[in-house]
């Protein structure tokens, strides 16, 4: 990534310390550019946010909340893992292999993806992970439905559980189609078949030799049938988290906790009928664009409503400002401001101005950058106690935070700016053969170094990481004081069994400062 | 540990754990089939007048309709095993199985016929979009169905079914989810055979 911010800041210059690696020049090349684009989005979706919030908060944390001893599956869970550590492999293999790593965007495309190379190993690494997301979403689905201790009624989960179970849904019923393209994809590029080729189709010059008659916009139907619900899958287990964190941290019930959950409910239901708002562009005609950007503005209401039920949550509440809580409220504007600056991207007529440019690239890394990730950060700080038996630094964690919100809000918000002057994403040189684009392009140094300046805020982080594990203040089994199960474990949990005794469930999950309680927590297992 | 309701159904949901999740299972899969149906359906819409049909008429009806027999027949025996267990009646369930990766592999040969004489003909996946689509599909079932056969034979086998003699009703379970599966994969073909062969 900072590679490719290198070169779009200071075209064709050496890249330092890496550069070695790109060649005698140590200049970005524009294939490798591509390469990086495409593995780009492909190991922060596929190989970062969706195992860490589904495989990992998902699998050690809903066990936990709902008073289970393990998985339904345990085997099942070890396969899943297995599998997305094959397809890891091979997904990051690929960039050392004779073809190199492909370079078709995560969303490839084609008819370009049928013939450039590295595709056939992206391909066969998608089978691998989405296998892995498969069994895994199968296991939780499964253990929410059975394992729920005895008392835990459905309108006693804590919102993550929930968000967990929408998700599970979300990767059981739109990956298949998904891997249903990438084998005709594959078939396209081994046997020569021509499911995505028209007939007549020249490539370099040369009409392609093959049967003909297929449409590349049969991918973009299939692959944004996976993709859109995915966009859900990434933002809904952050929104559980930043759940759990408010109602500890404002020591007050969530408020409208009712409505978040059918707003989630909606939400995945909703995502699977929006997807074609990706291809306004292609001329799929003027009623089906109509059709979507109308289900794409009702999608928007539950995310309003969930929204805005955490900004009500804060009202009246006495708020902790400690690291988990920062980020938990630094991810409200920041979805915001991404949710927000969709809408002109959901209506087609202001679509075709925005598609492609650095808007949309701005747009959905403020819902997963600082949205997302922030959450997923707000996750680990929060449970980080209940995993290893000991606290993180505070001091270092506010290090952590402060600086990265600041340089998230430096790479991204520029893009904005840049967009909506009409740069194009996905350009090597970062636009400046265009004229249109001159006024913006000093935009690029102020966000690359932005970005450098990201990397070296995470640092504190990975110091904090190694420090605490050894060396963190002990915690006792509810550091927090918390309401939810998971905190009526000990910490770290038991082996193979998560608690001591039997579970019994006895009020809801957010009951803090319930007047007349002899503390401002009510833990959900006692009576 | 044991996980509970791992065997006993859990009272509110009236499952095992293992019938949810083939149940979920399935439901992927119905998405995964059927996501490659609606590429059959938008590939016929826009393939030239008649294409699909005069590439349908190289397909050999008589096997399919024999293969679609064989299949059924199948689905017929793997009840019957699992009938068998609940009767406590393990020869019989032995017999069964025994009949039904019978005609599981009956199935694959007649496929592997089917395709020879297409390959012979030199038919390939790259002749048209009919037949690219038509090895896909059924190629795709062809793997359903040996998955299906190894975790049958498993089962069928000493290793997999002397869970019978420790915990019946454990084993009489997996009978059941296998045999759900394997509904699950004649269905797609009963789909597949009027689609692929008959339009």
């Amino acid at each position: 990534m900072m590679v490719m911010r290198w070169q779009l800041a200071y075209p064709e210059t050496p890249v330092p310390i890496v550069g070695w690696l790109l060649g005698e020049t140590g200049i970005l090349l524009p294939e490798i550019y591509n390469s990086l684009g495409a593995m780009h989005g492909t190991i922060m979706i596929f190989l970062g946010v969706v195992p860490l919030a589904v495989g990992a908060f998902g699998n050690y944390m809903v066990p936990l909340q709902i008073g289970a001893p393990d998985m339904a599956f345990p085997r099942l869970n070890a396969a899943s893992y297995w599998s997305y550590f094959i397809g890891g492999v091979i997904m990051l293999s690929s960039f050392f292999m004779p073809e190199g790593a492909a370079r078709s965007g995560w969303t490839s495309y084609p008819p370009l993806s049928i013939f450039e190379s590295g595709q056939t190993i992206w391909l066969i690494g998608m089978v691998f992970l989405i296998t892995s997301s498969l069994l895994g979403s199968m296991n939780i689905i499964v253990t929410i439905v059975q394992l729920r201790a005895p008392g835990l009624s459905w309108w006693r989960l804590p919102l993550f559980v929930w968000t967990q179970f929408v998700t599970s849904f979300l990767l059981v019923l739109a990956f298949p189609p998904l891997e249903a393209a990438a084998i005709l994809q594959l078939m396209d590029r081994v046997a020569h078949t021509s499911f995505f080729l028209p007939s007549g189709l020249v490539y370099a010059g040369a009409t392609v030799d093959v049967a003909g008659s297929g449409s590349p916009l049969l991918w973009q139907h299939l692959f944004w049938f996976l993709a859109h619900p995915e966009v859900y899958v990434l933002i809904l287990p952050a929104m559980g988290i930043v759940g759990e964190v408010l109602a500890n941290n404002t020591r007050k019930p969530l408020w409208g906790y009712s409505s978040m959950v059918y707003a989630s409910v909606f939400l995945g239901f909703m995502s699977f009928i929006v997807w074609a708002h990706h291809m306004f562009l292609t001329g799929m005609g003027t009623a089906m664009s109509a059709f979507f950007q109308t289900t794409t503005m009702i999608i928007s209401i539950p995310s309003v409503v969930i929204l805005t039920s955490f900004f009500i949550s804060l009202w009246g509440g006495r708020i902790r400002f400690n690291t988990p809580m920062l980020f938990a409220l630094s991810f409200l504007p920041m979805f915001g401001i991404g949710g927000l600056t969709g809408l002109p991207l959901g209506i087609g007529a202001s679509d075709i101005h925005l598609h492609d440019t650095y808007y949309v690239i701005g747009h959905f890394h403020y819902v997963v950058a600082p949205g997302t990730i922030f959450a997923l950060f707000a996750g680990i700080y929060y449970w980080f106690p209940k995993i290893t038996g000991r606290k993180m630094s505070e001091a270092l964690g506010k290090l952590h935070f402060w600086p990265s919100l600041i340089f998230m809000n430096g790479i991204f918000m520029p893009m904005f700016i840049q967009g909506l002057a009409g740069v194009s994403r996905r350009m090597y040189d970062g636009g400046e053969i265009y004229a249109h684009a001159q006024d913006v392009l000093q935009w690029n140094e102020f966000m690359s170094i932005s970005a450098f300046l990201l990397g070296a805020a995470q640092v504190p982080f990975i110091i904090n990481i190694l420090i605490s594990i050894f060396n963190g203040e002990k915690a006792d089994r509810n550091p927090w004081q918390a309401t939810t199960i998971e905190w009526s474990a000990p910490s770290p949990p038991v082996p193979h069994l998560n608690f001591e005794g039997d579970v019994e469930v006895y009020r809801g999950p957010y009951e803090y400062s319930v007047p007349d309680a002899e503390t401002d927590f009510l833990p959900q297992t006692e009576k | 540990m044991q996980i509970p309701y791992t065997i006993e159904e859990r009272p509110e949901t009236g499952l095992n754990n293992s019938k949810l999740g083939i149940w979920v299972f399935l439901a992927s899969e119905v998405m995964l089939f059927g996501g490659l149906f609606s590429a059959y359906v938008f590939l016929r819409l826009a393939a030239p007048e008649g294409d699909f049909a005069y590439w349908g008429s190289k397909l050999n009806v008589p096997l399919a309709t024999l293969n679609t027999l064989v299949l059924i027949s199948s689905s017929v025996t793997v009840i019957m095993s699992w009938a068998s267990l609940k009767l406590k009646d393990f020869e019989k369930y032995k017999l069964y199985m025994g009949l039904t990766l019978l005609c599981a592999t009956i199935f694959l040969v007649i496929k592997y016929f089917e395709y020879t004489s297409k390959f012979h003909h030199g038919y390939y996946p790259s002749s048209s979009n009919f037949m690219a689509i038509y090895f896909t599909l059924t190629g795709l079932h062809g793997l359903h169905i040996i998955g299906g056969m190894i975790v049958m034979t498993y089962f069928w086998l000493p290793a997999g079914n002397k869970l019978w003699h420790t915990d019946p009703e454990h084993f009489t379970n997996r009978i059941e989810i296998a045999g759900l599966y394997w509904h699950f994969v004649d269905l797609v073909w009963i789909f597949l055979f009027p689609i692929l062969y008959l339009l």
